[in-house]
């Protein structure tokens, strides 16, 4: 019975969706919104400001790099998380043979 | 002992005994050259675990470079200590977070782009250590106290 309210709900939520998409801006159009923000300086100015000849690696490393720093804690959290989860077999094993 | 660790075949020895340092010397170039062409420290941190796992894998339990869980662990936390000391040592030296362009690299380098070359670069290696070490440390606790360990520990 949930599900078929879900399901029915999904239907407007659709036609909602497809009915404001027609107002997105085309994919690359240099009048969007998207493209005169800051990505007119970052094509411009990136390659002699940061350094970098990629821009990429400029955007990421060195515009953004608070993002790219918490990138890297997502990863090494991830890691601690899962030696939490797998890392502590052989040890407990050892501990059961102790108890025995 | 040497045919039961790892998957023993002749081959996949050769193999891995070709493919391993030039996987190790392409992380580094994809590090190193990410300045100029697509890379960085998440693709050469991967492809440098690469190298480490498959040796692993081929060699069986012995694990290269000594790379035991602790001292993967230490290199996993070089990571982002490199990378906030980075930004902290800009924040020193009168800057912002992270504004490699402040970084007390003066008296060596003039140009404030090549200086943020140099800080992005640091960042990068930092990068490269995370991500390296956490794909490495998954492998070794995914790997670690299956059936290879019971038979070593009935061994010894």
């Amino acid at each position: 019975m949930i599900v078929r309210v879900g399901a029915l709900m999904l239907i407007p939520a659709g036609v909602f969706l497809f009915y404001a998409a027609q107002d997105l801006a085309p994919v690359g159009l240099p009048t969007s919104p998207a493209s005169t923000h800051v990505a007119p300086r970052y094509i411009e100015q990136g390659p002699s400001e940061t350094g970098a000849a990629n821009m990429v690696t400029g955007v990421l490393a060195d515009y953004r790099g608070y993002d790219t720093l918490g990138e890297l804690f997502v990863i090494v959290t991830a890691a601690f998380a899962c030696l939490l989860v797998l890392g502590n077999r052989q040890s407990e094993r050892e501990g059961n043979t102790e108890k025995q | 002992m040497t045919s039961q660790s790892g998957f023993g075949s002749l081959v996949l020895g050769a193999a891995c005994r070709l493919l391993a340092p030039f996987m190790i010397l392409f992380a580094v170039y994809v590090v190193v050259h990410g300045h100029d062409s697509p890379g960085g420290g998440f693709q050469g941190g991967v492809i440098l675990a690469a190298a480490l796992i498959l040796i692993r894998l081929v060699r069986g339990q012995r694990i290269p470079f000594g790379a035991s869980r602790p001292r993967l662990l230490s290199v996993l936390c070089a990571g982002p200590i490199i990378y906030t000391g980075v930004g902290i040592l800009a924040v020193l030296s009168g800057g912002k977070f992270l504004d490699y362009g402040a970084l007390p690299l003066g008296f060596f380098i003039e140009a404030s782009s090549q200086i943020r070359a140099v800080g992005t670069l640091v960042i990068e290696v930092g990068v490269t250590l995370g991500v390296a070490g956490a794909m490495l440390l998954i492998f070794e606790a995914l790997s670690s106290g299956g059936p290879e360990d019971d038979a070593a520990m009935e061994d010894a």
